[in-house]
């Protein structure tokens, strides 16, 4: 089983040369500890920033310079800023190659839930629907099951949805899924769990072909 | 609108330390000048995200008026509990909020779930471009950010090119406050870093748009090529003291 940056070092090989890529807040965040050496890739931050570099040191923290999670963080050679219309311009446009975002469910025909528990839980989308709307590459990092042990990859999702037929990929503290053709299509296994493990903590349809590789991190 | 605000409140003001005769329609005081003629059951847009480029000033000034009540404020954010514009919901003045993301703040949520505040969440991207269409003369634009969510409802969506899209209607304020890190006499602004946000779109959307600014210059003291909101769209600016700029999440390298 993976823990939450075994999972992000996972989506990190996802990562493509020359991509401008949104990371989402929580475990997709870490995502940027991770980019292989080699490989060119511009973080987009959606309240005005493209090139987001590390957290600052204390000596460098600037009130004017937080990312979407409204963390201090700090700029990098070729960064530049822009105003929200501009930023979701580039959003909407499909200008970011990859979009990373965590989720409390998702299902198989690639719906996602993560912006509200009715009665419960309502702290906005932010810009997840615009992002989930538009962007190629959908990305999902979450914990397989929630913290009742229920599955989070369903049939149908329950939760108020934050965009329909998006979600491209799912990665997992279990495995990685590929969503397509109304179904999750298991590609990798986390080490040490095994195939029969992911289908009970997976409700919605699961296509198993051949032998499933174990992940490589 | 219930209220016309109009330009005429807008005093002639000397710019000290500068030449006398030289009179800046623009240049007001300080903030308590800046919102003279917002009333209650006006609409406002607020600049910022999070805490980050929020016109502190004016909101700290509203504050203090809490005869001004019934307002509808058009942010991204709502603030936290004792700084922003949660500074207006404590005291009651806000009937209705349009943002995008709330989360970070308790009396909000209480207000939101009691019923006292009427709450319209907006896609962040959707917000700003409502705000950029507004200022712009375009009533209205199909996104897809939305379509098949509860956002959707009630809007009419329509194709292109096999993709779905929903119809949003743009927005106009009867003032809108924003913050910037530099402006001239002429209203023209230059903003810092992340600080920018929703700040150059919400001042075209407004019917009055107020700038506070870290430093107010003359004309010709800004490079036109750096100047992010052009003053056509700034119809009173001011220079504030001692920003506190507060910080909501304080992350550091190790």
């Amino acid at each position: 089983m993976l823990g939450k940056e075994e999972i992000a070092k996972r989506i990190a090989q996802e990562l493509q040369d020359g991509w401008y890529v949104n990371l989402g807040i929580g475990i997709p965040t870490l995502v940027a500890n991770y980019i292989p050496e080699g490989i060119d890739v511009t973080l987009q931050s959606e309240n005005g920033l493209l090139g987001m570099g590390p957290f600052p040191k204390e000596e460098n923290i600037d009130a004017d310079l937080i990312n979407a999670g409204k963390q201090t963080i700090t700029t990098m050679p070729g960064s530049v800023f822009f105003d929200s219309s501009d930023s979701f311009a580039m959003i909407r446009a499909g200008k970011v190659q990859l979009t990373v975002l965590g989720a409390m469910e998702v299902d198989q025909s690639g719906d996602i839930a993560n912006w509200k528990i009715p009665g419960k839980m309502v702290k906005g989308m932010g810009g997840a629907m615009d992002l989930v709307a538009s962007a190629e590459n959908i990305i999902v990092a979450m914990m397989h099951t929630n913290r009742a042990g229920e599955s989070k990859l369903l049939k149908k999702c329950s939760l108020p949805l934050t965009g329909v037929n998006c979600v491209t990929k799912v990665v997992t503290n279990l495995a990685v899924l590929e969503v397509k053709n109304g179904a999750f299509h298991l590609l990798e296994r986390a080490p040490g769990v095994t195939v029969e493990e992911i289908q009970k903590a997976t409700e919605g349809e699961l296509i198993i072909s051949g032998e499933i590789p174990e992940m490589k991190l | 609108m219930e209220h016309q605000p109009t330009l005429e409140l807008v005093q002639e003001v000397e710019l000290i330390g500068h030449n006398k005769k030289h009179k800046m329609k623009k240049v007001v005081k300080n903030a308590e000048e800046a919102i003279a003629g917002i009333e209650s059951g006006m609409t406002l847009m607020l600049g910022g995200f999070g805490l980050c480029g929020i016109p502190e000033k004016c909101i700290e000034t509203l504050s203090k008026k809490p005869k001004i009540t019934d307002l509808t404020c058009i942010s991204n954010n709502a603030g936290v509990d004792d700084f922003g514009l949660g500074l207006l919901l404590k005291n009651h003045q806000i009937k209705k909020m349009i943002s995008s993301y709330v989360g970070e703040n308790a009396e909000f949520e209480r207000q939101m779930l009691s019923g006292e505040l009427e709450v319209e969440l907006t896609p962040q991207g959707t917000l700003a471009e409502k705000c950029r269409a507004g200022g712009a003369g375009i009533p209205a634009f199909f996104t897809p950010a939305g379509y098949g969510t509860e956002i959707a409802e009630g809007k009419e969506t329509r194709e292109y090119k096999g993709k779905m899209y929903i119809l949003e209607e743009s927005l106009v304020s009867d003032y809108s406050i924003v913050k910037a890190w530099k402006g001239d006499t002429k209203g023209n602004l230059i903003f810092k870093a992340t600080a920018r946000n929703f700040n150059p779109v919400m001042a075209m959307a407004g019917t009055i748009t107020i700038a506070e600014v870290e430093h107010l210059v003359e004309p010709g003291e800004l490079d036109p090529n750096e100047i992010h909101t052009p003053g056509i769209f700034v119809h009173r600016i001011f220079e504030g003291k001692n920003y506190e700029k507060r910080i909501e999440q304080k992350t550091i390298s190790k």
